[in-house]
C-alpha cells in the first residue's frame, strides 16, 4: 500500500523487438507475467502472427547485410553483447530471480554463464569455418574448398524453464555464423528476454537480426513453422509438447526448413554446448575452380 | 584419293584481303595487344578435357579405313635431320608418291618436308606427281636470325620449286610482347613465297606452342599468323618438347573456324611433332571433323607434320584390308 | 605444279561406323528377387518389369518389396548392425571396403554395360563416370572406417544403426556408392531400394558384395516403387533415412519422419544457373553449357537448366551453342560415340515433352539440332529454349530433361538476382576470367556447389548437397561421414 507523499516507480512496459524496435503487439493483446511465486510482474505483449510475420520480414531484411559482415565483426558485436550483459548484471539477476524464483547465488550463478556464453559464441565467429571447413583434395586438376555458410533466418522457440541462460544459448549460435532470427521467449517468463533485447537494441546489433517475440507458443508457432520465407526451425523449447512439435515439424516441411527436433527434456544449459547449435544452421558450398596457366 | 589442293596458286589470296580487315589492328603493337589479348580466353583444363572426350571416340571399321586413308593423303612426310642427303630426300620422296608400293589404291602422302638445300632433290623425284614440296625455312627451328636471312632463306627454297614454305616465328619477340614485328614478318616473308610467274608458294607458319606455354598464347599467335596471311598454322617444329598435342590443336582449330566465321576466309592446320600412330591420327581427324568441321577433312586443310606415321597408318591399312596383323618388315623404312 | 582448289569438291564427311560396346559382359537373369541378409530371396509381393529405355525391351522381372519383406531386411540389417558390422574393428570394416573397390573395378566393364542397358545412360559416361565414381567412394571411405576418431566428433563416435537408404534412377550406382559407402565405413548397415526403373546394377552391386564376403545383413536390397520406399521410410527400426530424388517426395519423406528420432539426409531437385559473362573463356563455356545440361541426357538433380547469359555476347554464345549442339551424337546407349542416350522411362519423356510444350506455349523459342531419333524407345532431342524469362515455367521447374532455357542479365548483382530467385539451391555456375568476380559470385549465390569455370564436377572427397528447397545434409567427403556418426556422448 503506497503512501501520499511517497515516489511511485516508474515501470517499464515489456514490448516486442521487431526490427530493432520495440512496437507493442500489433493486436493490441497482452498477458499477465507472474514471478515465480504467481505474484503479478508485468503485463507482456502478446505476439501474434502477424508480430511472428513482421518479425520474419524484419529478419530476412536483415539476413544479406549481417551475413555479410566479416566473422571478425559478428564476433565483436557479440562480445560487446557481453559487455552490456555484464554492465546491467544487477538487472539480469533480479529478472531471473524473479522469472525463475532463484536465490541470488544461483542468480548470479545464471547470469555469469550466461553471459560467459555470449563470449564462448562469440569467439567462434571468425573459426568455426576453419574448423568444419575443408579443402577438399579432388582428384583432377581444381581448386576444391567448403566453406559454411549461414542458412538464413531461423525461427527458435526458446527454453521455457531457462529463460536467461537457455535464451542466451539458443540465440548466439544462430547469430554468431550470419543467420538473423526470430525468437519466441518462454511464455512463462519473458522478461529476462526483453530486458536482453534491450541489450542488444544497444549493442551495435543491426536492426532485425534477432528478434523476440513474447506470448504463447500455439500463437505464433505454427506460423513460423509454416513460413515459406523461414529457413530453419530450431523446437528446443517445445519440449514436452510431441504432438506440436511433431505438427510443426510436419508444416516445416513444406519448404524443407532444417528443424532441430525439441529434447526430451529442458537441457542442462550448463553443460559444454559443442557445435551441434551453430552447424544445424549452417550450409556447406563447395566452390570448384579449375587449376591452370 | 584426290590430292592436295594447289600449293601455288593465285586463287588464295584471300588471306592477303582478311589481313587488311584488320588494317586497324595490325598497325601497332598495342593495336595488335589489344586486340589479341580481347580474344576469348582459353581454360586449360576445360581445352584439356574437352581434346581428352573427343580422344575418346571410337572409330571403327568403314570410318576407319576412310580415316587412314585420308590421314595418309595428309600427311607431310618429313625429314629434317643434319643427316639428311639427296639420297634420303630421294627414297622418301619416292615413298611419298607409292606409300604402299604392293597396293595402288593406296593414296599419296600430301608432300615431302625438307630443308630448303634439299628442295630441288625432292622436285627432281616428284615432279608433277601431286606430292608437293614443303620447304621449312625463316631459320629453321630457332628463327634466330636477320630478317634478310630469313627472306633469303624463303627465297631460295620457293625458287629451288618449294610448292609450301614453312616458316617459323620468332617467339622471342611474340613472348616479348612485339606482335607488330613477328606480324611483319610473316607478311614479309609471305610475299618472299611469290614467285616470277606471280603465283606464290603456300605460307605455314609454324608457332611452335611448345615455347609459348599457355593456350591463350596459342590462340593468340593462332590470330597474328592468321591475319598477316597464312595459308596454314603448324603447331611445332618438332624440335622441341612438347610438340604437338591435341589440346593445342583443338585451340588452332577453334581458330581457324572463328577467322572463318570472322572473314569468311580458310586457313589450314598442321600439327607437328610427336604423331606417330594411326590411333593418335585418327583422333586428330575427329576433332577436326567435331570442331572445325568437315570443311577442313582434306588435306588442303589439314596435314600431319610426320615421319614415323606413315608406316603405321600403312600397317593399320594393311590390316584393315587383310585381316591380320602386319610388322615392320613388311613396309618401307623410308 | 599447279593444281586447281578442290574447294569446288563437296564437303567430305567423316561418319562414324556404329561401335557399339558388347552386350555379351552381362548376364541379365529373367527374374530377381531381393537381397536380403546376404541371400537373394523371393519378395512376397507382386514383381514388375525393367526394360531397357532404348529399346522398350524388357530385360528382367523384379520382385516388388512389400512391406513385410522390407521388415525382414531391416531386421537382417539390424542383427548384422548389433552382432557383427558396429562391433568390427575399423579398420576390418575398410578391407571390405576396399575389396569391394576393386572388384568393382575389375567388373567396371559390366557395371557400365549394364547401367548403360537399364538406364539408357551413353556407355561413354557410365564407363568413363559412373563406375569409376562407384570405384573412388567405396576407396575414399574406405580410409576412414579406421580413423573415425579423427571425423570431428571426438574419440569414439558411434554409427547410428540402420539407414534407410532410398536412391533415384538417374545415377544408380552413383548413388548407390553414396549412399551404402559412407555408411558402411562408418559402421552402419543398410537398407537401400534402388528407382524401380534401375534396379539391375543394384543387384549386380549386391553380387559384388557376396563376391567380397561381406557379412551378411550388413547391405540389403529391396527393389520396388513408391509403396516400398514409404514403408523403408516409416519402418520404426530405422534409425537414418538418406534420399535422393524429387523435391516432393523429398518433402514426404520430412513429414514422415517429423517426431521420430530418425535423421535425415536429402539431396533433392534443382535449377541451376549457369551464368556466363562477357569475359569468360568462350569455348569452355559453352562445353560448360553443354555438359551442364546435356551430361546424362539432363537426368541432373544438379543440371545446369537455366543459361544465365550476359546481353553483350547472349547473340555470340547461342550461336556457338546450337554449333555445338548440333554435334551431339543421340543414340544407342551402348554406342561407344554417343553423347546424349535415352531418356530413362515413358513417365519421364511425357514430362519433358509437357514442359517442353508449356515452354513454347508460353511464347519461348525452341530449338533443336536436326537428329534422327530412333524408332522405338523414349527419346527427346537436345533442346534449347531463348525468350526465356524468370516467369516461364520452363525456368522455374525441374525439367529433368535436355532441355536449356536461355535468359539474359546485365550486371553481375542481377545475375546473381535470378540465379537466387528460385526455392532450389543445389548448385550454380560462374564463367568468367576475373578472378575476384568468380569469389564475390560464389559467395552470393545460395546453391551448394558453385562450379566456376567448370561444371558437373564430382568428387569423393568434396561435400555435395543443396540449400533451401534442393535438401539438407551433405554427402562426400568428411561431412558426408558425419552424416552417418554421432558423438559419443550422444
Amino acid at each position: 500500500m503506497s503512501r501520499p507523499g511517497e515516489r511511485q516507480t516508474v515501470r517499464k512496459t515489456y514490448k516486442l523487438f521487431i526490427g530493432g524496435a520495440f512496437p507493442r503487439s500489433e493486436s493490441g493483446h497482452s498477458y499477465k507475467v507472474a514471478d515465480a511465486r504467481g505474484a503479478f510482474v508485468a503485463n507482456a505483449a502478446m505476439a501474434s502472427r502477424k508480430d511472428a510475420r513482421d518479425a520474419v520480414s524484419a529478419a530476412r531484411k536483415a539476413f544479406a547485410g549481417w551475413s555479410s559482415r566479416t566473422a571478425y565483426n559478428r564476433a565483436q558485436i557479440l562480445y560487446r553483447v557481453a559487455e552490456m550483459m555484464e554492465d546491467r548484471r544487477p538487472q539480469f539477476v533480479e529478472a531471473v530471480k524473479q522469472s525463475e524464483g532463484l536465490g541470488s547465488r544461483q542468480a548470479d550463478k545464471v547470469v555469469d554463464e550466461s553471459i560467459d556464453r555470449l563470449v564462448w559464441y562469440a569467439g567462434w565467429a571468425d573459426k568455426i569455418t576453419q574448423v568444419i571447413g575443408s579443402a577438399n583434395p579432388v582428384a583432377g586438376p581444381y581448386f576444391n574448398l567448403s566453406s559454411p555458410e549461414p542458412t538464413g533466418v531461423v525461427a527458435v522457440v526458446a527454453p521455457q524453464a531457462s529463460s536467461l541462460l537457455g535464451l542466451v544459448s539458443v540465440i548466439a549460435p544462430v547469430v554468431v555464423t550470419g543467420n538473423t532470427a526470430v525468437v519466441l521467449a518462454s511464455h512463462a517468463h519473458p522478461l529476462p528476454a526483453v530486458t536482453f533485447a534491450e541489450v542488444l537494441a544497444t549493442s551495435d546489433v543491426p536492426g532485425g537480426v534477432v528478434n523476440i517475440l513474447t506470448g504463447p507458443m500455439t500463437a505464433t508457432a505454427p506460423w513460423l513453422a509454416s513460413h515459406m520465407d523461414v529457413n530453419a526451425l530450431d523446437l528446443t523449447g517445445a519440449t514436452g509438447l510431441v504432438e506440436e512439435a511433431t505438427a510443426w515439424e510436419e508444416a516445416a516441411a513444406d519448404n524443407l526448413k532444417r528443424v532441430l527436433r525439441p529434447p526430451a527434456a529442458e537441457p542442462d544449459w550448463y553443460a559444454e554446448p559443442g557445435l551441434d547449435r551453430m552447424t544445424t544452421f549452417l550450409e556447406t558450398k563447395t566452390v570448384w575452380h579449375p587449376i591452370g596457366i | 584419293m584426290t590430292t592436295t589442293s594447289s600449293a601455288a596458286t593465285g586463287a588464295r589470296s584471300g588471306a592477303i584481303d582478311a589481313g587488311r580487315d584488320f588494317a586497324d589492328v595490325t598497325g601497332s603493337d598495342a593495336s595488335l595487344r589489344r586486340f589479341l589479348h580481347g580474344l576469348p580466353g582459353v581454360d586449360q583444363v576445360g581445352a584439356e578435357a574437352r581434346a581428352a572426350v573427343l580422344g575418346t571416340r571410337s572409330i571403327k571399321t568403314s570410318a576407319k579405313a576412310q580415316a587412314i586413308d585420308l590421314a595418309i593423303s595428309m600427311v607431310d612426310l618429313t625429314t629434317l635431320e643434319g643427316m639428311d642427303t639427296p639420297g634420303k630426300v630421294r627414297a622418301l620422296s619416292a615413298k611419298a608418291m607409292r606409300p604402299d608400293p604392293a597396293d595402288q589404291s593406296c593414296p599419296a602422302a600430301a608432300a615431302v618436308c625438307v630443308y630448303a638445300d634439299m628442295v630441288a632433290t625432292a622436285r627432281q623425284v616428284l615432279g608433277d606427281s601431286g606430292v608437293n614440296v614443303a620447304a621449312v625455312a625463316t631459320a629453321f627451328p630457332s628463327g634466330r636470325a636477320a630478317l634478310g636471312v630469313k627472306l633469303a632463306d624463303t627465297r631460295d627454297a620457293v625458287e629451288a620449286g618449294a610448292d609450301e614454305i614453312d616458316m617459323v616465328i620468332d617467339r622471342g619477340a611474340f613472348l616479348s610482347g612485339r606482335y607488330l614485328q613477328v606480324f611483319e614478318e610473316i607478311v614479309a616473308t609471305r610475299e618472299a613465297c611469290a614467285r616470277p610467274d606471280g603465283r606464290s608458294a603456300h605460307l605455314k607458319v609454324i608457332c611452335e606452342t611448345g615455347e609459348l606455354q599457355t593456350y591463350d598464347n596459342v590462340r593468340r599467335v593462332s590470330w597474328l599468323a592468321m591475319m598477316a596471311g597464312a595459308h596454314f598454322i603448324k603447331t611445332s617444329t618438332g624440335k622441341v618438347q612438347p610438340a604437338a598435342t591435341l589440346p593445342v590443336t583443338l585451340v588452332m582449330l577453334e581458330a581457324v573456324r572463328d577467322f572463318r566465321e570472322a572473314t569468311g576466309q580458310m586457313v589450314g592446320v598442321k600439327p607437328a611433332g610427336g604423331i606417330r600412330t594411326s590411333k593418335d591420327a585418327i583422333k586428330y581427324l575427329v576433332m577436326v571433323n567435331e570442331v572445325a568441321g568437315a570443311d577442313w577433312l582434306r588435306p588442303a586443310w589439314f596435314r600431319f607434320g610426320a615421319s614415323t606415321l606413315l608406316n603405321d597408318l600403312l600397317m593399320q591399312r594393311t590390316r584393315m584390308r587383310t585381316g591380320r596383323y602386319s610388322g615392320p618388315d613388311y613396309v618401307t623404312l623410308d | 605444279m599447279v593444281k586447281v582448289p578442290d574447294t569446288a569438291t563437296p564437303t567430305p564427311s567423316f561418319d562414324y561406323a556404329p561401335a557399339p560396346e558388347s552386350r555379351a559382359i552381362v548376364d541379365i537373369a529373367p527374374s530377381y528377387g531381393l537381397f536380403v541378409d546376404g541371400q537373394f530371396v523371393d519378395g512376397q509381393g507382386r514383381a514388375f518389369k525393367t526394360i531397357n529405355p532404348a529399346t522398350e525391351e524388357v530385360l528382367a522381372e523384379i520382385a516388388e518389396a512389400s512391406a513385410a519383406d522390407v521388415d525382414l531386411a531391416v531386421r537382417a540389417a539390424r542383427r548384422a548392425h548389433t552382432r557383427v558390422w558396429s562391433r568390427m574393428a575399423g579398420r576390418e570394416r575398410a578391407k571390405y571396403l576396399y575389396r569391394i573397390a576393386r572388384i568393382v573395378q575389375e567388373r567396371g566393364r559390366e557395371l557400365a554395360v549394364l547401367e548403360s542397358i537399364d538406364n539408357g545412360k551413353p556407355i561413354r559416361e557410365s564407363r568413363d563416370v559412373d563406375v569409376p565414381a562407384l570405384a573412388a567412394h567405396f576407396f575414399y571411405y574406405a580410409g576412414w572406417a579406421d580413423k573415425l576418431d579423427h571425423a570431428g566428433l571426438g574419440p569414439d563416435p558411434r554409427s547410428l544403426g540402420v539407414a534407410g537408404q532410398v536412391i533415384p534412377w538417374n545415377f544408380p550406382l552413383m548413388m548407390l556408392a553414396w549412399k551404402i559407402a559412407p555408411a558402411l565405413a562408418a559402421g552402419n548397415t543398410v537398407v537401400l531400394k534402388p528407382a524401380e526403373t534401375t534396379p539391375l546394377t543394384a543387384l549386380l552391386f549386391a553380387e559384388i558384395c557376396q563376391q567380397a564376403d561381406l557379412p551378411a545383413g550388413v547391405v540389403n536390397i529391396v527393389t520396388g516403387a513408391g509403396a516400398t520406399g514409404r514403408a523403408l521410410v516409416a519402418h520404426p527400426d530405422v534409425d537414418k533415412i538418406a534420399f535422393t530424388g524429387s523435391t516432393d517426395v523429398g518433402k514426404q519423406i520430412a513429414r514422415t519422419v517429423a517426431g521420430t528420432s530418425k535423421t535425415v539426409t536429402l539431396e533433392l531437385g534443382g535449377k541451376a544457373a549457369n551464368i556466363v559473362f562477357d569475359d569468360a573463356p568462350l569455348d569452355q563455356a559453352v562445353e560448360g553449357v553443354v555438359n551442364g545440361i546435356f551430361f546424362n541426357q539432363g537426368h541432373v538433380c544438379c543440371a545446369g537448366s537455366r543459361l544465365l547469359v550476359q546481353e553483350s555476347v547472349a547473340e555470340e554464345v547461342l550461336a556457338r551453342l546450337k554449333r555445338r549442339m548440333a554435334t551431339l551424337r543421340v543414340g544407342d546407349p551402348l554406342d561407344k560415340n554417343t553423347d546424349v542416350g535415352a531418356i530413362n522411362s515413358a513417365e519421364q519423356l511425357a514430362k519433358i515433352r509437357q514442359l517442353s510444350d508449356i515452354g513454347e506455349a508460353e511464347g519461348a523459342g525452341r530449338w533443336s539440332p536436326p537428329c534422327d531419333l530412333p524408332a522405338t524407345g523414349f527419346w527427346f532431342p537436345p533442346t534449347v529454349f531463348t525468350g526465356v524469362t524468370q516467369a516461364h515455367r520452363i525456368a522455374r521447374e525441374e525439367v529433368f530433361g535436355p532441355v536449356l532455357s536461355v535468359l539474359t542479365f546485365r550486371t553481375p548483382a542481377e545475375a546473381v538476382e535470378k540465379a537466387n530467385n528460385t526455392p532450389y539451391g543445389l548448385s550454380a555456375g560462374v564463367w568468367t576470367e576475373k578472378g575476384s568476380r568468380i569469389l564475390w559470385m560464389a559467395n552470393q549465390l545460395r546453391a551448394g556447389t558453385v562450379w566456376a569455370n567448370t561444371f558437373n564436377k564430382f568428387d569423393a572427397s568434396a561435400p555435395f548437397g543443396g540449400y533451401k528447397e534442393s535438401g539438407y545434409g551433405r554427402e562426400g567427403g568428411r561431412e558426408g561421414l558425419l552424416a552417418y556418426l554421432k558423438g559419443a556422448s550422444a
